[in-house]
């Protein structure tokens, strides 16, 4: 499948958004967080701007992005719709905890209900992200059991990281926080090499066979039905990644889990100011190497329509 | 709206006969032709004339290599959409531009709803919607709905163009919802086969798949030619002496 960046940028963006909201929202609702003008404002600031900016970045694949409101309709059978409608709803208790926690100071009562509703509201438009992949049934490595959780675990991931670097970089750093966000790049870090060799092994029943109705033997492309790329090879039949996978998946292990669990050890050993340091170095690799996570993700994938062109 | 009709009163649809199928293209350039003043119109073609040629069709022929114990034989293979009973294009779209037809089963796009997010193509198996990146929309075979009810049409012209096209007849258009109609009665016959059965898209079009071969045929149409006797004389010695 091919990468559109600004798929892969909002699907990471909003991941570490909705994460570090869902975080923000049970944390500071049960106290645990302290009620800081500074640490909200910023915390919070940061959360719905990386969402708003993958919401907005997602408009930029669409042809006809004006007509986006379109997609708030048809939540009763699309997972699309569903995270549209969801994303939007979630920013109703967001905005009220935003305004709870920045303008008047406070985490308790009815502003920690809207943090609790804001974290559910998270929760779900994560979900309903991970559907529209896992939902799809022409691409045997999305529609498996391994990518509705991976969305979790890695908005989970990415959320937890932001956190302790925000935690660590206004001086209020949580031991809880770090161990939380240590185990969760720990998390998922086994969850994507089980994915992968989930993935390596696949085997998929769909062939040339029987996409060609021609029962038994081989089918074997003899000629395409065009001379140059067309739309459905543009989109569907990317296959840079497969080229390049054993390099790009070391790239990701590395930017995404191994120097984010080392940056994050090191800052149990070092004094404020200096953790920050780490955490947030952390933050940022990890972000940079969940994009080439996604990028991967999108270009591993095989469509079926490929097996029509011998692909 | 997206969901779908529980029983469509008909299931319209084509039976593609590969047994008969030529790959002349024929039903391709019909299709294009029809359906870029059509219902979904324009069919944009970008840089028709340069060398990065792109453009929507709704049909396309591929040719493939079929090699069982039986031997090996060369099948045209037209792909276009199938127009499923549980097609997920209709499910994903987010904004209520694909829409499945409950009085014929046909699937459509709304091209003044559609926003161009391509999910139906992504969630097509068998790569059915293309998209005009001209328009920003996604398009995809209608069945010619413009032609098959259309009352300015003679009768025997009420057919998709890409069947009234094909020159052996290898494609058919019918009800085959009513097991009593000819194209039902084609699939039975012949034993068509839905493709890619195995994902659930319950395809309404049937492929029929080529004939057995049989042993009717000549085996080997001429006999070989032999090698030249050696000759004796002139022309024997004339052999010899330029063989050496």
């Amino acid at each position: 499948m091919h990468p559109a960046f600004s798929v892969v940028f909002f699907t990471t963006a909003t991941g570490a958004g909705y994460g570090l909201l869902a975080l923000l929202g049970v944390l500071a609702g049960l106290q645990i967080v302290p009620a800081d003008f500074w640490l909200g404002f910023v915390g919070l600031g940061l959360a719905l701007g990386l969402i708003a900016a993958g919401l907005l970045s997602s408009t930029g694949h669409l042809g006809r992005p004006e007509r986006a409101w379109r997609a708030f309709s048809q939540w009763r059978s699309s997972w699309l719709s569903r995270e549209g409608v969801s994303s939007a709803i979630t920013f109703i208790p967001a905005g009220l905890f935003g305004l709870g926690w920045v303008l008047l100071g406070r985490t308790g009562g009815w502003v920690a209900i809207a943090g609790l509703l804001a974290a559910i509201g998270a929760i779900v438009t994560v979900c309903t992200t991970g559907m529209i992949y896992a939902s799809l049934k022409p691409i045997a490595q999305w529609h498996s059991r391994y990518t509705l959780p991976a969305y979790l675990i890695f908005a989970a991931m990415t959320g937890s990281v932001l956190l302790n670097a925000l935690l660590q970089g206004f001086g209020v750093g949580s031991v809880a926080v770090l161990v939380l966000s240590l185990l969760a790049t720990l998390a998922g870090w086994g969850w994507k090499l089980a994915t992968w060799r989930h993935n390596d092994r696949l085997e998929i029943p769909t062939t040339a066979n029987t996409a060609t109705g021609l029962a038994g033997g081989t089918v074997r492309s003899l000629e395409w039905p065009h001379t140059e790329e067309n739309y459905l090879l543009k989109e569907m039949g990317f296959r840079i990644a497969r080229k390049h996978g054993a390099k790009l998946r070391m790239l990701t292990q590395g930017l995404a889990f191994a120097l984010p669990v080392l940056l994050l050890a090191a800052t149990f050993a070092l004094p404020w100011p200096f953790g920050a340091i780490p955490s947030v170095l952390a933050a940022i690799v990890q972000f940079a190497g969940m994009l080439v996570e996604r990028w991967l993700f999108f270009a591993e994938a095989k469509h079926t329509v490929t097996l029509y062109y011998g692909r | 709206m997206t969901c779908l009709p529980k029983h469509p009163d008909k299931k319209l649809g084509l039976v593609i006969d590969l047994d008969t199928c030529v790959g002349c293209q024929a039903c391709v350039t019909a299709c294009k032709e029809w359906n870029t003043g059509g219902h979904m119109a324009p069919l944009t073609d970008i840089d028709p004339y340069g060398g990065h040629v792109d453009g929507v069709w709704f049909n396309r022929v591929h040719s493939y290599e079929h090699t069982t114990e039986m031997g090996g034989r060369t099948v045209n293979f037209p792909r276009s959409c199938l127009h499923c009973e549980t097609p997920a294009c209709v499910t994903v779209c987010p904004t209520g531009a694909s829409y499945k037809r409950t009085s014929d089963g046909i699937v459509l796009i709304d091209e003044d709803k559609c926003i161009g997010c391509k999910l139906c193509s992504w969630a097509c198996p068998y790569g059915a919607r293309e998209f005009d990146t001209d328009v920003g929309v996604m398009k995809k075979c209608t069945l010619c709905v413009d032609r098959i009810y259309n009352d300015n049409l003679a009768e025997e012209d009420r057919v998709p163009a890409c069947v009234a096209a094909c020159p052996t007849s290898a494609r058919h258009f019918g009800d085959l919802g009513d097991p009593q109609s000819a194209v039902s009665q084609l699939v039975a016959e012949r034993g068509g086969v839905d493709l890619m059965p195995e994902l659930g898209y319950q395809p309404t079009n049937k492929y029929l798949p080529p004939r057995t071969h049989t042993q009717r045929g000549a085996s080997v149409p001429a006999k070989a030619l032999e090698p030249v006797r050696a000759e004796g004389g002139f022309l024997g010695w004339v052999d010899r002496m330029l063989s050496n």
